[in-house]
Formats: C-alpha cells, sequence, structure tokens
C-alpha cells in the first residue's frame, strides 16, 4: 500500500512539474496581452519557444501516469468534467498552433490574430486549472458507481473561480520573472511594472484564498490539522512572495524566478497535502470519495510503472536542464524563430 | 442521436486525423539522419542546407502531431470511462511510458533540432536528430504495444475489483510483447518510413520538372528510392507474416478480411463485394489463394464468419479497406521497382511522366495507413478488447449525446482548420524550397 502514496506523490510532482514549466510559458503568453509592441510579442513568444512543447509534455504524462496507476480517478475525473476538459484541449491546441503558425506567413493581420489567440489560450487556461484544483479541493458529486455528474456552470461556483483567478495571477508572475531573465531595454521595463503588480496581487489573493480555505472548506485543512508543521509551508509560500518586488527592483531576476519557481512547488505542495489520501472528495456521500487506494490500479502495475519512472525521469530532467542551459541568456530573433 | 455511436465517431475522427502526421515525421526522422549524416561526413553545406530546409517540414508535421495527439490522451477517460476502468491497469502504463520515453525525448531534442542550430556543434545537433527519431520510433513502440493488446490480451487475468469487473496484469512482458505486438510493430514503422520517404520522393520529384534545386533533388531522388525499394519489400513480408498470426489470435477478423462465410478452403479475392445480409461475397478471386498463404496448403480449411455470429464486425467495411491497402502494398512495390529502372537509365531527369506520378505519389502510403487502421480496428468488432469487452459496453455513461455532439463538431472543424493551414504551409515552404545559397544569409527581422 505504499505504492498508492508514492504513486500519489509521483502524480503531484508531474503535475507539479507541468505547472512550474508550463506555467512560466503560460504566464508569458497570457503577459503578451499586456504589450502592445508586436516586435516585444514576438521576442516573449521566441523566448518559451525552444522549451514549451517539452513542458507540456508534462501534462500529457501526468495524464497517461493518472491513467495507469488511478484508472478510476482517470475515468470519473475526465467523464465527469468532461466539456471542461474539452476547453481545456480546445485552448492546448489553438496555443500550440498559434506559435508554430505565426510567422509562417508574414502578414501583419495574420501575425496580428495568431498573437491574440495565443495571448487568450494562454489566459484562459490557467484559469480552467485552478478552476479545477478548486473544485477537487471542495470535492465533486462522487456516486457509488464512481462518475461524477455535474454541469460545466456547476463547476463555476465562487471557491473554485477564486483558485482559477489565483492560479492565472501566479503563472503571470512566474512567466514575467522568466521573461525578465530573457530580454532587456524596454521591454524589460514593462515587464517589471507586470511582475511587481502581479506579485502583490499574488501575495494578498493567497492571504484571502487560505482563509477563505480555513473557514469554509474545513476537510481541506484537516491533515494541516493533525500535523500543525505542514502550516508552515503556506506561509513560505507567502514570504516568497512578498520578496519577489524587492527582487525586481534590485534586478535579481534569477533570484526572483527561483522563488516564483518554489512558490509553485510549495503551492502544490499544499494542494496535495489537503487532498491526501483523496483524488477526489465526494460530496455525496464521503464513503464514495476517490482515494489513493479505491482509485488505484493493481500493486503489480504501480510497482511497473515506479521502475518506469525511475529509469525514464532521471534522463527526463537532466536534459530538461540540459537544453534550458542551451537556449540560457537573453532571446535573439533568428531564422528558425517563431 | 445514441452516445456509444457519437463516441465511435468522434474517436474515429481524432484518431483518423491524428494518425496523417506521426507517420510521416517517423519516416522524415529517418531521412532526416540520412541528410545530416551526409553533411556530417563531407561538410558540404548544401547537405547541411538540405537538413535545415526538411527540419522545417519535420518540425510542421511534428506540431500538427502534437497538436492532435494531445486529445487522444485524455479521450479514453473522456469517452470510454467504462473501458478505462476496465483496462487501466494494463493499457495505462504503456501510455504513460510513452510520454516518459518518447515524448520527451522527441520535444526536448526538437527544440535543439529547430532553434539550436547556432548553439551547439554540428555533432551534437545530430546527435540531436538522432535522439528525435529513436523518440518518434519509440513512441510507435509504446502507442502499439497498448492497441495490440486490447486486439490480442495476453498476460492478465481478469477480477472483480470493489464491485468492478477489470483485466490486472500479470505479467508485463507478456502483456507488452503480446502475440501481435511485434507484427504491428514492424508493419506500422515500416507503413511510417514509406509515408515519409515518398513525400520526400514527391517533392523532390516536383523540383526535378520545375528544373530546380537539380543539385540537391537527384541525390534525394536516390536516397529515398533506396528507401522505398527496401521498405515496400519488407512490408509485403510484414503484411504476411501479420495475416498469418491473424489466422491464429483473430480468426474471425481474418474472415472478414477475405469475406469468407463457410468454414471450407478459403479463396483470396482479387476484388469482391460483401453482402452481409445474404452472407455471401462475390468478386474474381483466386481459389484456395488464402489456405495457401496461412497455410501453405490450398485445401486446408480455414473457419468462416458464420462460426462466430453474432460476434462479427461490419464485413464488407473491412474487406474493402483491407483490399484496397493490399492494392496500395503492390502499388508501390510496382513503383518502386519502377524507380529503380529510372535512377539506372535517367538518373531521374526523365521520363516526364513518371516524375508527374511520382508528384502524386504521397498520397497512397497515407491512404494505407488509414485504410490499414480502419481494417485493423473495424475488423475487431463488436470487441473493444477482443474476445473480453464490448464497444457498447465501455462508454462513458455520465456524458450525454449532446455534449459529445459538441465536442464532435468542435473537433472536426478544428482538425479540418488545421489539415488545411498545414497542407496551405507545407506547399508554400515547398514552393520556397531549401537554400541554394553556400552560406546561410539571415533574414530580414524587423518587420516580424
Amino acid at each position: 500500500m505504499i505504492l498508492n502514496i508514492i504513486w500519489f506523490i509521483l502524480i503531484a510532482v508531474l503535475l507539479g512539474g507541468y505547472a512550474i514549466l508550463d506555467g512560466f510559458d503560460l504566464g508569458v503568453g497570457a503577459t503578451t496581452l499586456f504589450i502592445k509592441n508586436p516586435n516585444h510579442k514576438r521576442i516573449l513568444m521566441n523566448a518559451i519557444g525552444p522549451v514549451w512543447d517539452g513542458n507540456e509534455v508534462w501534462l500529457i504524462t501526468g495524464g497517461g501516469a493518472l491513467f495507469a496507476a488511478f484508472p478510476h480517478v482517470y475515468a470519473s475525473v475526465f467523464s465527469g468534467l468532461y466539456l471542461a476538459l474539452m476547453l481545456v484541449l480546445l485552448f492546448l491546441i489553438a496555443r500550440g498552433l498559434a506559435l508554430e503558425f505565426r510567422s509562417k506567413i508574414e502578414k501583419q493581420s495574420w501575425i496580428n490574430f495568431w498573437d491574440l489567440v495565443f495571448g487568450i489560450s494562454s489566459l484562459i487556461l490557467p484559469v480552467l486549472f485552478g478552476v479545477a484544483i478548486g473544485n477537487l479541493l471542495t470535492g465533486l458529486p462522487v456516486g457509488a458507481d464512481k462518475n461524477i455528474n455535474i454541469s460545466l456552470f456547476g463547476l463555476l461556483m465562487p471557491y473554485p473561480v477564486l483558485a482559477g483567478v489565483l492560479t492565472l495571477v501566479l503563472f503571470i508572475m512566474h512567466g514575467s520573472l522568466y521573461a525578465l531573465n530573457k530580454t532587456d531595454s524596454e521591454l524589460n521595463q514593462q515587464l517589471k511594472k507586470i511582475g511587481n503588480i502581479f506579485a502583490w496581487i499574488f501575495s494578498g489573493l493567497w492571504v484571502i484564498a487560505t482563509i477563505i480555505t480555513i473557514l469554509f472548506v474545513p476537510h481541506a485543512i484537516k491533515n494541516f490539522q493533525s500535523f500543525p508543521p505542514f502550516y508552515v509551508i503556506p506561509i513560505i509560500v507567502l514570504v516568497l512572495a512578498l520578496l519577489i518586488p524587492s527582487c525586481i527592483l534590485k534586478e535579481k531576476y534569477k533570484q526572483g524566478f527561483a522563488y516564483s519557481f518554489l512558490i509553485i512547488f510549495l503551492a502544490m505542495a499544499t494542494f496535495a497535502i489537503s487532498m491526501f489520501p483523496n483524488f477526489v472528495p465526494s460530496t455525496i456521500d464521503p464513503n464514495y470519495s476517490l482515494n489513493i487506494y479505491n482509485g488505484a490500479s493493481s500493486q503489480l502495475t504501480l510497482k511497473t510503472m515506479l521502475i518506469i519512472a525511475a529509469i525514464g525521469m532521471p534522463f527526463v530532467i537532466g536534459y530538461t536542464i540540459w537544453i534550458n542551459h542551451v537556449f540560457r541568456g537573453k532571446v535573439k530573433i533568428e531564422e528558425h524563430s517563431y | 442521436m445514441d452516445v456509444t455511436l457519437l463516441a465511435r465517431i468522434q474517436f474515429a475522427i481524432t484518431a483518423g486525423f491524428h494518425f496523417l502526421y506521426p507517420p510521416l515525421s517517423i519516416g522524415l526522422s529517418i531521412l532526416l539522419i540520412i541528410l545530416e549524416y551526409q553533411y556530417i561526413k563531407t561538410k558540404d553545406k548544401m547537405w547541411e542546407n538540405l537538413t535545415r530546409f526538411w527540419v522545417q517540414i519535420f518540425a510542421l508535421t511534428f506540431a500538427a502531431g502534437v497538436a492532435t495527439g494531445v486529445v487522444m490522451e485524455f479521450e479514453f477517460g473522456t469517452n470510454w470511462e467504462k473501458y478505462s476502468r476496465f483496462v487501466g491497469d494494463i493499457f495505462g502504463s504503456p501510455l504513460a511510458a510513452e510520454g516518459i520515453f518518447a515524448f520527451f525525448l522527441e520535444s526536448t531534442f526538437l527544440g535543439i533540432l529547430v532553434f539550436g542550430w547556432k548553439r551547439v556543434s554540428p555533432k551534437t545537433h545530430f546527435i540531436s536528430t538522432i535522439l528525435v527519431a529513436f523518440g518518434a520510433h519509440l513512441s510507435a513502440l509504446w502507442i502499439l504495444i497498448a492497441n495490440s493488446w486490447q486486439q490480442t490480451p495476453a498476460g492478465y487475468h481478469i477480477v472483480n475489483e470493489g464491485g468492478f469487473m477489470r483485466a490486472e496484469i500479470t505479467n508485463f512482458w507478456t502483456a507488452a510483447f503480446n502475440p501481435s505486438t511485434v507484427d504491428r510493430l514492424t508493419h506500422t514503422i515500416i507503413a511510417a518510413w514509406l509515408t515519409g520517404a515518398l513525400l520526400f520522393m514527391s517533392i523532390n520529384a516536383y523540383y526535378i520538372l520545375k528544373n530546380r534545386h537539380l543539385k540537391m533533388a537527384i541525390p534525394s531522388m536516390k536516397i529515398a528510392t533506396a528507401v522505398i525499394i527496401v521498405a515496400s519489400l519488407l512490408q509485403l513480408f510484414t503484411g504476411h507474416q501479420s495475416s498469418r498470426d491473424i489466422a491464429k489470435t483473430q480468426p474471425a477478423k481474418l474472415a472478414a478480411f477475405e469475406g469468407h462465410w463457410e468454414t471450407k478452403p478459403a479463396d483470396m479475392y482479387i476484388f469482391g463485394w460483401v453482402n452481409q445480409q445474404q452472407k455471401t461475397t462475390s468478386g474474381l478471386k483466386i481459389p484456395g489463394m488464402l489456405s495457401f498463404l496461412v497455410y501453405n496448403d490450398v485445401t486446408k480449411p480455414v473457419k468462416g464468419l458464420k462460426e462466430f455470429e453474432p460476434d462479427i464486425p461490419p464485413v464488407n467495411l473491412t474487406f474493402q479497406t483491407y483490399h484496397f491497402m493490399v492494392a496500395i502494398g503492390i502499388l508501390l512495390i510496382l513503383y518502386a521497382l519502377y524507380s529503380a529502372i529510372v535512377w539506372s537509365k535517367f538518373q531521374f531527369h526523365k521520363p516526364k511522366w513518371y516524375l508527374k506520378l511520382s508528384m502524386i505519389m504521397f498520397i497512397f502510403p497515407t491512404f494505407g495507413n488509414q485504410l490499414g487502421w480502419i481494417s485493423a480496428e473495424v475488423g475487431r468488432q463488436p470487441w473493444i478488447v477482443y474476445g473480453l469487452l464490448r464497444t457498447k459496453d465501455a462508454v462513458s455513461t455520465v456524458v450525454s449525446s449532446g455534449e459529445v455532439l459538441f465536442s464532435l463538431i468542435l473537433f472536426t472543424l478544428l482538425y479540418l482548420a488545421l489539415l488545411i493551414l498545414f497542407i496551405y504551409l507545407m506547399v508554400k515552404k515547398i514552393k520556397q524550397g531549401p537554400n541554394e545559397l553556400q552560406e546561410f544569409v539571415p533574414e530580414n527581422i524587423d518587420n516580424n
């Protein structure tokens, strides 16, 4: 049964890896909506050019790993949140195509169209992911047959929407810090403002969301109460967020990005601790909740998958670091740029 | 409309559109290795320019494959919830492994291929090309393991887990290398090589006809011809091997391939038509040929469809798609052999009709891929997991037909738009052609 716990953590790591990595390129994407100069937009898009595709693989692999390790969770959540997931897929596709197609035809209306598609998709996706997180925290109507019956609008309750906005704000902060490392001059000045503002908004929203969770989502703080040292984690998130504006002011962008990297990691840890051992708490009957035991594959599969992950993931982490190293430094627009 | 039918149509459309792109990228990845190897070996700038050009074509194909592939990773859960619960213990692992071993590899090193020309050494770039190609092939391995298990399940037992019946793995290697994995893998990979090589051939034939890039196009034609001769002949062998194994593992499908109703020595149709209601097949046939191909004996009986009723697939669709696929395979062999003659006699400078034909040849392997895939998947019906779970018992029950109809229309329109854009950009790129200059000159970067 230890394998079930390990796989809960590994799924959290995969989705956390996704949030950290695609988080910055979604954030960079949403940031382009605040930037007017088309050349600056282009620089921002090329700042994520060589890496966004690999970042997205964390989500795909997370989906596959969820299917393999917790098939009931995979089946219930994706069929239950059908339309929401279809929207996620639509925007993921649209965003990838926008990057790929924007510079293929040298006509300003063509470029503007795809840049808008890219910006809007990058804005909506974090909101959708956050809404999903909010709904998982409050719970969903999981029935005795493990199925979830809820409409798209049933998902848009105030708490999940708050989680959606929080995620968007976090990613914009994260993305602008990433972009600050990749750009210079005038664009840099604009990004400083954006990073600064969103770091403050995030800090405020994080406090509000934490208070609301403590007051209105009692089952989400159960693990924190049984082991109070966990409370340190959300507090560190706040402290790091409050340090970011001064990093920006002192132009310590690498440090700032490292902080927002850590913030997302710790925010995901907070989320995972709140959920454990559940994946989806049932609002109908707690006994119907999908957890790491009743949602899981056999022990043999969990073991096999652990071996697969142990062989594969070190390589993945190794060359992810390597490629970010190869493309380190400021963005240069070249022949093959987007 | 019925939810199961809509979900099936959606899966067929999303998988069908997706399957246009990966075979192309798998095939082109091999050609990229050959081209860049020439560059590393000869240091001739021409090969570098060619590689750069084909990397762009590859990247476009890859992007379309990723865009359409994202949906596939989640579609089992969204539309086939009962299926996912039943097979997750076995089917999920190869999907996850595909992500861990193949997708990360491909997408990371593709970044180097496209953007890394000035950032890494030629050798590192070449190694990246090999790794991308390796990743593309690995991806095919894992996805075919998953698909093959659905066709010929092995290494599992059925258990009741908390009120849900499901297939649980008993032996990973038996499940992964189930009776049809190797056959389907080799057959599909070689089909992908043909798909890539024929696109390569078609584009180069176009340049020769237009009298452009001759210095590059002629050697390219030779490379492509060599690949096509080897691959098309190998395909004859893997296809034959596949049929022989299907006779053992999925006899109802084999009978449907040839519209074979009664248990008796079986014929092979050159072409024909199946009437499923009257249980008859008519057409031009070679008597006893199927028995001969399967058992090396024209008199040996092959089980007929009537023995499997009512669990038989839509026979005519299976029959027709299978026969057209085989016809395309034979056409490709003839074309490959003729290409060898054109090579030795005219060095590909003529004849004009051959070059014109070559320009459209790329279409055939793509059709072959789609037809072969349809005959394999339709031929498995009414089973979603052969002999274990029926398609009608596998669909998501919480998703309404309205919701599926919505997503079906959404993806159909999106994928059609993508295909049109893909073709448009491809044609634009091809018309532009590889860089002829000896030295690379950056584009004007001021106007985007």
